[in-house]
């Protein structure tokens, strides 16, 4: 039977410390949409996601008022639109015009998809499609790009590196009079994840079923309030025990609206992703998690092994809550999305080196990282190369989601509005490596064995 | 998970005269047969949790959330589905 605590625990979390569903997110194959003719291709590509997703808003909202939870975000990622340019040829555009259509028509939040996995090298369609990522992101609204440049298995890229320096650019260029949102809107990767529920790095691998459905819970102000329940003599084992427990809890609501989820629309049920997603708002913040579990800001000496710690007591607690766990699973670290953060960039005590190091232990990457807007392509094409190094090496997912803040300088401020956030300007080194980025090839990929 | 059709009322805030009779006067005017009422008064505040049967009620959660809401405006008011706390403290 229920008992009175245990049910006031539960509505504590949802009303005062931000507990919801981040996002349900519909992955759509399109591969039985590809045809020789754009036109024909485009066609089916609406027909199928108009029909598929048709029911996926109103759904979440029924389990929003069955349950009493939020769900903040509902959302579609479709197979890498990069092999039906391959098919089709053609302007590829066109594909991120109708899928921005598609997204409006059934009410969803954002569509991932516009991607290409080019780790190893180019096959039709890749270059076609990198080419046109920052003019797809200026001309719709809705459309989330993302590329992988590296894996563990292939090694990194280096021409597509160079490339997504540049368009990273450009797409904050394009853009320029709205925040620069085309580049927040775009992630260069290594080792993507196919599963991955969460945008702006959403896309439904070849590997996945035709439809699924997944998962992606939140809660950083349900393991903050946790942890400042403990005392200060509380050692790190009984910190990392408390977040394991809250992890679990948490991850059974994602659980209980996933396969519900799933059921009322029809379809299988694909995984949780734990991840601990802030947003900018008070009480929501990664970065106040580490703060409370000792440090006097996030970005002192120490912040690594915190995270390290959070990240991986998260992923213990909510793996036995749940059938499926998959997607990108830890902790985010998004500046412009979390209070925290932005608070500890503002104050310099959060350099992009110590934001890199936190990314060795936790998911994902620099994550909505304002730069200068002055900042060359060749510098940004080097930011993507060390953060998929260490994630080619690591075994783990990195990636790169940095705003060149055109027309601002470092100490100014970039302001998304809503979930994006705002952030300051952070520095970055100015001295070039071009040299290096303009030699192309390929970082081979790494030895498995002899680890150091 | 075996779907129940129950749902939890929970009122929070500052005793008064007739919440209990308000509350359930609401679930009734629903349809919602109440199963099991607990309550509680420390010094002002009034704590009440009841498991409702929402198999026949007439309104969804969210509608019978704001038929209660308006009986009580001064209180805290949630209505939600059992099986929420169930997954959370049940393994």
């Amino acid at each position: 039977m229920l008992n009175m605590s245990d049910i006031m625990e539960t509505i504590t979390m949802i009303q005062e410390e931000n507990l919801d569903i981040r996002t349900i997110t519909m992955g759509i194959s399109l591969i039985d949409c590809a045809d020789s003719d754009i036109d024909k291709s485009c066609e089916k590509v609406y027909n199928k996601i108009t029909t598929r997703a048709k029911d996926l808003v109103a759904t979440g909202e029924f389990l929003e008022k069955k349950y009493g939870i939020p769900i903040v975000n509902k959302r579609i990622s479709v197979t890498p639109i990069s092999m039906l340019v391959g098919v089709s040829g053609g302007d590829p555009v066109k594909y991120a015009k109708v899928l921005d259509k598609a997204a409006h028509e059934v009410g969803v939040n954002f569509i991932g998809g516009f991607s290409a996995l080019v780790q190893k090298g180019f096959s039709a369609g890749d270059r076609e499609l990198i080419e046109a990522i920052p003019r797809a992101l200026a001309e719709t609204e809705l459309v989330c790009s993302s590329v992988n440049v590296g894996s563990t298995k292939a090694g990194i890229n280096m021409d597509a590196v160079k490339l997504m320096g540049e368009k990273v650019r450009l797409a904050a260029e394009l853009t320029a009079d709205k925040q620069c949102i085309g580049a927040a809107k775009l992630v260069v990767f290594c080792n993507a994840v196919e599963d991955n529920p969460f945008m702006a790095g959403a896309f439904h691998g070849v590997s996945e079923a035709d439809t699924v459905l997944s998962v992606g819970v939140s809660g950083p102000g349900v393991v903050r309030s946790v942890l400042s329940k403990m005392p200060a003599e509380a050692s790190m084992t009984e910190i990392a025990e408390v977040i394991k427990k809250t992890a679990f809890k948490i991850t059974r609501v994602g659980q209980l609206i996933g396969t519900e989820a799933a059921n009322m629309l029809g379809v299988q049920f694909g995984i949780i992703d734990l991840s601990l997603a802030p947003t900018p708002a008070i009480g929501d913040s990664v970065a106040h998690i580490l703060e409370e579990v000792g440090l006097e800001q996030c970005g002192a000496h120490g912040t690594t092994a915190a995270l390290a710690m959070l990240n991986d007591a998260v992923k213990k607690g909510g793996v036995m809550a749940s059938s499926s766990v998959g997607g990108l699973s830890g902790a985010f670290i998004p500046v412009s999305e979390d209070a925290g953060m932005i608070a500890a960039a503002r104050d310099g005590v959060l350099s992009i080196e110590k934001l890199e190091a936190m990314t060795a232990v936790c998911s994902v990457g620099l994550d909505m990282i304002v730069i200068p807007g002055d900042t060359p392509s060749e510098v940004i094409a080097a930011i993507i190369a060390d953060e998929a190094a260490i994630g080619m090496v690591n075994s783990k997912t990195t990636a790169v989601r940095a705003i060149p803040a055109i027309g601002l300088a470092e100490g100014e401020e970039l302001n998304f509005g809503g979930l994006l956030g705002y952030g300051p300007v952070m520095p970055v080194r100015t001295k070039s490596p071009a040299k290096m980025i303009n030699r192309g090839g390929r970082i081979p990929a790494p030895l498995q064995s002899l680890k150091n | 998970m075996k779907d129940t059709a129950r749902a939890v009322v929970t009122v929070i805030g500052k005793d008064t005269v007739g919440i209990l009779a308000k509350v359930s006067g609401a679930c009734a005017a629903s349809n919602a047969n109440v199963i099991e009422v607990t309550q509680s008064v420390l010094e002002e505040f009034f704590c009440m949790i009841m498991i409702i049967d929402i198999k026949e009620a007439n309104k969804q959660l969210d509608e019978l959330q704001a038929a209660i809401q308006a009986e009580v405006p001064e209180m805290q008011v949630h209505v939600m589905h059992e099986n929420i706390f169930n997954s959370m403290h049940r393994i």
